[in-house]
């Protein structure tokens, strides 16, 4: 027989260790498809490692692929955090772009300073609003927000076709659906020369560590967390809790609406419907690597986003699906799903006849 | 007005309806099996996609449509298992692992179907499921065409229903199964064993799922495409909610949806000068969520849904 018991406390290195353990194993488990796709094994590693920090630009590339994932993994982290299932990221991030080219597209002429701010306000509030839906007809009607906010992502990405070939189709595209680009003063400026790497990344770093200050040191930070641990004692404790939990939609969905401006205005510069490679769903498995901590989402964030530039780069060298990356991330959250539970419960093997 | 009435008495629209049902009951009777017994399964999505490619290769390499459908089943209930594993006698997040599950199973298909046929330009079919023609039944007007010309896994469909129905209604295992997704104490104190219950469940289940994606590449398509589950697995997941976790019930919602997928499509050439063709893509998805907020407040969801068991606990 085997026994399982809680831990009294589990340590903080256990806790702490688990998603790098976690990352490190799927990245060992990646050997297996690529044994099965008949590729040289050791080879593919070395073109992995290559392909994100052989080079300034490799390195560069990866900090911009991390850009989207480090917006959409805080968006997961803060709503998991209050136990609301945001699975709809993904159709947040294309609300987000979508407000960012209606108003960043000419409707409204301005020098940077006022631009920027203004696409990037845009794209907050439709992406919180995007969330703030399914949240509402959570706490009214009791519908389900998992099933509600992943619905909503086709929802919204047929949507964004059909604006994409209406309303928002640029003219001089030769028949492409794809928006106008975003005005000069609207863009997210380069941070280096010859690289694409722009400053929606410092700008996801900061909010990292917003978001971090919000959660660990403040009042409402505590309310989340009381919300997401157990609503009846928040509630108890005079916690609103539904507007809390609003409240939290409605951040968490401008979280993934920034995600989808920076993309837009920092490196593709207009709107097309493949925008977005599934970054809001990638976003949940940055934010269980991360253990829902904001400034562990940049760490596994920038993991993940190596994960696939290092595997794009292999693939175009030896010709193995690119596919592998997916299957890495998935294999990465499954890995730091079990870790959690080996660092929650102890595990002993009971010898014949003792008692349990 | 007069296009809308052609169109409900025509038997094209009602076969329509049944066809686009049928993958929709398989996925609903299978979140169905699990969620009764406690555990959600939002692997659904993945498993739809294990059950489209699993199946279709197995046809497209032995010539057999029939071992396909066996193999979609059992590749199925390999994912089902490995959910089950976590969330059962792990007890870890159901949310959690089956979107890992979905990821998981997606990302492992397509990588399988681009290992297997690196670059080919048009996608390899197979000769899939015909139409069935039965004696005489298929030349009876109007229910020949809607009942009797669906291919034969669009009636397994409707056995399993019936399958479902008699096995959670009249025999102990239903009972069994309903009970440790309400109290699995008291499933405990009887001497039966929740963790294997729940697992059973879950697997079977998965199975169930898998036959719908099945039904995508092997009846209603030829050929396995990335993205062809669309979405599938969650209406399903909406619409077990919406048939209160009773196979005829689930049965009904599927039909009532594939009622409105063939309308929609049916209205799309009729208006389609008028509305752009995207607001009708729509329709599907905007339907579960309106099926959903109706189901939501008189839901009598199982009561321990969520709730991992542990034994000796409590």
């Amino acid at each position: 027989m085997i026994e399982i018991t809680p831990r009294e406390n589990p340590s903080r290195l256990l806790t702490a260790g688990v998603p790098v353990l976690a990352a490190v194993l799927s990245l060992v488990l990646a050997a297996i498809p690529l044994a099965f796709a008949g590729a040289p094994i050791l080879d593919a590693y070395g073109q992995m490692v290559t392909g994100v920090f052989g080079s300034a630009f490799a390195f560069t590339e990866m900090l911009t692929r991390a850009t989207p994932l480090i917006f959409t993994g805080l968006a997961a982290a803060v709503a998991f955090k209050a136990r609301l299932w945001n699975i709809g990221g993904e159709g947040q991030l294309y609300l987000g772009a979508m407000a960012a080219v209606w108003v960043g597209t000419g409707m409204i002429d301005g020098p940077p300073i006022l631009m920027v701010p203004l696409v990037l306000l845009a794209g907050a509030i439709a992406g919180g609003l995007g969330m703030l839906g399914p949240a509402v007809l959570k706490t009214r009607f009791g519908a389900d927000e998992v099933v509600t906010s992943l619905l909503l992502n086709f929802i919204i990405l047929i949507f964004v076709q059909m604006m994409l070939e209406g309303p928002l189709k640029d003219p001089m595209s030769l028949g492409w659906p794809q928006s106008e680009p975003i005005v000069d003063a609207a863009v997210l400026p380069q941070l280096m020369e010859k690289m694409r790497l722009h400053a929606g990344f410092l700008l996801a770093i900061g909010t990292a560590v917003i978001a971090h200050v919000i959660m660990a040191m403040t009042v409402w930070g505590l309310k989340i967390r009381a919300v997401g641990e157990n609503p009846a004692a928040a509630k108890h404790a005079g916690i609103p809790v539904t507007r809390v939990f609003l409240a939290v939609a409605f951040a968490s969905g401008a979280l993934a609406g920034l995600a989808g401006v920076s993309e837009v205005a920092g490196l593709k510069g207009y709107l097309t419907a493949d925008l977005s490679p599934g970054f809001g769903y990638t976003g949940i498995v940055v934010a269980m690597l991360a253990g829902l901590s904001p400034l562990g989402v940049v760490a596994s964030a920038i993991f993940i986003a190596s994960v696939f530039v290092g595997t794009d780069s292999m693939s175009r060298a030896i010709g193995v699906s690119s596919f592998l990356a997916d299957l890495t991330v998935s294999m990465s959250l499954i890995c730091v799903l079990l870790g959690g539970f080996f660092a929650r419960f102890r595990i002993r093997r009971l010898k014949a006849g003792e008692a349990a | 007005m007069m296009d809308i009435l052609q169109i409900f008495l025509s038997d094209s629209f009602w076969a329509a309806s049944l066809r686009i049902a049928t993958p929709l009951i398989f996925g609903v009777l299978g979140a169905l099996l699990c969620e009764r017994s406690g555990v959600l399964n939002l692997g659904i999505e993945g498993i739809f996609v294990v059950g489209a490619m699993m199946g279709w290769l197995t046809a497209y390499l032995t010539g057999s449509l029939w071992l396909g459908v066996i193999f979609a089943a059992l590749s199925g209930g390999l994912f089902g298992l490995f959910h089950a594993v976590l969330t059962v006698p792990l007890g870890l997040s159901q949310h959690v692992s089956g979107l890992g599950i979905t990821m998981f199973a997606t990302a492992l298909m397509s990588f399988s179907y681009r290992t297997i046929f690196p670059q080919v330009s048009t996608p390899p079919r197979i000769e899939p499921f015909r139409a069935l023609d039965v004696p005489l039944l298929s030349d009876l007007p109007f229910l020949g065409p809607v009942l009797f010309q669906q291919t034969a896994m669009t009636w397994l469909a409707l056995l399993l229903v019936a399958l479902l129905w008699w096995i959670m209604d009249r025999t102990a295992l239903g009972v069994a199964i309903k009970a440790v997704g309400d109290n699995p104490d008291a499933v405990n104190a009887q001497g039966l064993s929740v963790i294997r219950l729940r697992m059973g469940a879950v697997v079977a289940g998965s199975a169930l799922m898998a036959l719908g994606g099945a039904f995508l590449t092997m009846s209603a398509f030829d050929a396995f495409f990335f993205g062809m589950v669309n979405g599938r697995g969650w209406i399903c997941i909406a619409l077990v909610i919406f048939a209160s976790w009773q196979p005829g019930k689930a049965l009904l919602g599927a039909l009532l949806f594939g009622m409105f997928d063939a309308l929609q499509v049916r209205l799309q050439t009729e208006a389609g000068a008028l509305i752009p063709g995207q607001v009708f893509l729509m329709v599907p998805y905007v339907l579960s969520i309106v099926a959903l907020i109706i189901a939501a407040r008189k839901a009598d969801y199982p009561r321990a849904l969520l709730q991992p068991w542990f034994k000796g606990q409590r």
